[in-house]
């Protein structure tokens, strides 16, 4: 295990720490509510010349993401972050950095898109980005975040991968509470990342390559695309060995997802980010009860965990899946989608329910926890329909 | 500046074989261009446009030299992220300090003075080293010849038709160089194909300079302005001769006019072998044609001022 310092700091603290610690060639950023002390404490580092980071301080996140293409293609280790709208205008640009399989990592405080506007949490902005083709970490808390980052950099640079890596700590949650972080030295996260061998550096001049070819008119594009899904595939064990080598450096656990109670669970709630917390609390407290309950929190969103979940869910009598994003005119939130998807090839047909929930920042108390397990605990013991969606705690 | 015996010497980074209309403007401002960005490497960006589509239909590339494309609005900001990777693998030793690469950014007038003016003001506001060229052929020529800022007025275009309540584009031109001037910049330059000793000096300051450069190249599109193919250059010397397209730099915000024009021709002269203006010289146009003209007057009279007052 390497030399940690315990400190006290906000969740975008150590994740502008983290990617100073993963030493980028460059950083190029806009500020957006809540990413901006991210953004802010990395100008600290670049003031004060603790890092070699060519940091573009771009008029736009549309901007942000094309600059950190450039870079990257040019053959740059490349880290940005954003947050909601930025996300959103960065859009275009998501799917051009996949496509052009360029390993930029990028931390994304979730935040509600408008409108109405809002600057509080939830999970719409990176929801939205899901197929965009990108590796998606969610982080529970600043130390997940911390730790996500820097695996996230080490999988997207793996020559078998190539992808680009988003990192996701809830907005003002994770990003602005101050949490209890431990926080690995320098020479450690460099050794673990190692140097970045780009394949095909648009500044080898003696080898001039062309990037960004037009695939259309009978071109290869679909082949592309089967290229991309294969290289989403080929992240999965890198994932998991990333994990388990942090894990060894560490000494934190690493898996895609993270169970609690689920050897004997009866009702299960499956959870992204900082409510897990929540869920795992009341689920302890049922336990103490009685109540077989157990929760699934999901860290790597994509590519999502299928096997992991119909695993951890297997003999469970009825689900919850929290979201924290809709999916209007779905049959629940994105996660529900994924989830239900997981277990449709389980031999036992397990009622799931999709909770909406803590949209826009909407508190995610306790009581609601407990609603939502009470409802399980009904449809479990057939006194109770799974009923359609629920928009928990909305007044 | 280099001799047109020197500049024939000079390697070509745009290869022949691309897929460009006969008469193109585009390849002709290109290879103009670089033939000023002198021997040191060069890295292309391109926005989305016929110019980066018909040139990098995979597997081909008539790139000869590195070259990205990311989007259409941000050929700007790509290039100045591969500017920023060149400035820090130097810093981190992974690029020898002593090597000397260019950076130049393509784009049409669609994809400068429209979509991507934004990127296009960030980047140079930012100060990165780099030449921004902008091939001006007054049209989304890519997706059918749909109007942009840079249509003339009274122009036809696909998105600006001619019919009884219409008579082509209604608004005049945004003067983009202008905008680029404002930047307070090293430096900005008008130019046009026809004129190539003025165009490729104009490349080789623009490239000199440490710092952003932006040059706005008149790039006629034969296809689009309704024009015979072989008449890309001669069209373009009119342009320049009445007035329509004056050639000008802006050299550390010194006002220089590099191409003297003195007696301007009627803008008649440009506007009558294209087939997009040819509603305008029907008789109930008289007073459009007449406004035109008053047009390019005074544009012509207010850029004098700048250069009097440098």
């Amino acid at each position: 295990m390497a030399e940690q310092k315990t400190v006290a700091a906000t969740g975008n603290t150590v994740v502008a720490e983290a990617m100073r610690q993963c030493k980028p060639d460059v950083v190029a950023a806009y500020p957006i509510t809540p990413q901006t002390t991210i953004v802010e404490e990395y100008a600290g580092f670049v003031a004060k010349g603790r890092v070699h980071t060519e940091y573009v301080t771009v008029e736009s996140e549309h901007s942000a993401m094309s600059a950190c293409i450039g870079a990257s293609a040019a053959g740059a280790r490349v880290m940005t972050a954003t947050a909601s709208q930025g996300l959103a205008l960065m859009w275009e640009e998501l799917h051009i950095a996949s496509g052009m399989r360029l390993p930029i990592v990028m931390a994304n405080a979730n935040r509600a898109l408008s409108a109405p506007i809002n600057i509080h949490c939830d999970h719409g902005d990176a929801m939205g980005a899901r197929d965009a083709g990108w590796i998606m970490y969610f982080a529970e808390s600043a130390q997940e975040a911390y730790d996500n980052t820097i695996m996230a950099l080490k999988v997207a640079e793996d020559p078998s991968v190539l992808l680009p890596a988003m990192s996701c700590l809830d907005g003002f949650i994770t990003t602005h509470s101050i949490d209890r972080v431990d926080v690995l030295d320098d020479e450690s996260v460099a050794g673990f990342v190692g140097e970045y061998e780009p394949a095909n550096a648009l500044l080898d001049t003696d080898d001039p390559v062309s990037h960004g070819a037009f695939a259309g008119l009978g071109g290869p594009f679909f082949e592309f695309k089967r290229a991309q899904r294969e290289a989403m595939e080929a992240a999965r064990p890198v994932i998991t060995s990333v994990g388990e080598a942090y894990s060894q450096l560490s000494g934190r656990p690493f898996d895609v997802i993270e169970t609690f109670g689920m050897e004997d669970a009866e009702v299960a709630a499956v959870v992204i980010g900082s409510a897990s917390g929540n869920a795992r609390h009341i689920a302890r407290q049922l336990r103490a009860q009685g109540v077989k309950a157990g929760v699934v929190k999901v860290r790597v969103f994509r590519p999502f965990p299928y096997a992991e979940l119909a695993e951890a869910l297997r003999g469970v009598k009825a689900v919850a899946v929290l979201d924290r994003a809709e999916s209007f005119g779905a049959e629940g939130g994105p996660l529900f989608l994924e989830v239900r998807s997981a277990l449709y090839d389980a031999s036992d047909r397990i009622p799931v329910v999709s909770y909406i929930y803590g949209l826009g920042g909407s508190d995610v108390r306790l009581e609601l926890m407990e609603r939502m397990f009470a409802d399980l605990s009904d449809i479990a013991a057939g006194s109770a329909q799974p009923g359609k969606l629920v928009y928990l705690g909305a007044r | 500046m280099a001799t047109l015996k020197e500049l024939t010497h000079r390697e070509d980074r745009l290869a022949g074989g691309h897929r460009l209309c006969a008469g193109c403007g585009a390849s002709i401002a290109v290879r103009q261009v670089l033939l000023g960005a002198g021997v040191e490497p060069v890295v292309v960006g391109c926005a989305t446009g016929c110019l980066e589509v018909s040139t990098t239909i995979y597997p081909y590339s008539s790139w000869k030299t590195p070259f990205i494309h990311n989007a259409f609005e941000n050929a700007a900001a790509t290039v100045s992220g591969v500017e920023s990777a060149f400035k820090a693998l130097q810093r981190a030793g992974k690029i020898p300090a002593d090597k000397k690469m260019k950076f130049v950014a393509f784009g049409g007038d669609g994809g400068t003075y429209d979509i991507g003016l934004q990127s296009l003001s960030g980047a140079m506001e930012r100060g990165h080293d780099m030449v921004y060229v902008c091939y001006d052929n007054g049209a989304y020529m890519n997706t059918g010849i749909q109007r942009s800022s840079a249509t003339p007025k009274g122009a036809w275009a696909t998105t600006a038709q001619v019919g009884a309540a219409q008579q082509g584009k209604l608004q005049g031109r945004k003067d983009l160089t202008q905008i680029m001037a404002a930047h307070n910049i090293p430096y900005v330059a008008q130019a046009s194909i026809s004129h190539w000793k003025d165009l490729t000096t104009k490349a080789e300051k623009a490239f000199a300079v440490e710092g952003p450069a932006f040059l706005n190249v008149f790039a006629p599109c034969p296809r689009g302005w309704r024009l015979a193919y072989n008449k890309s250059v001669e069209i373009s010397k009119i342009a320049v001769q009445t007035g329509f397209w004056p050639l000008y730099e802006v050299e550390d915000g010194v006002w220089r006019q590099t191409v003297k024009v003195h007696n301007r021709k009627p803008i008649e002269e440009f506007l009558k072998p294209q087939g997009r203006f040819k509603h305008l010289f029907k008789p109930e146009n008289a007073d459009l044609l007449a406004e035109i003209q008053s047009d390019v007057d005074r544009a012509w009279e207010q850029l004098q001022k700048r250069f009097e007052t440098a």
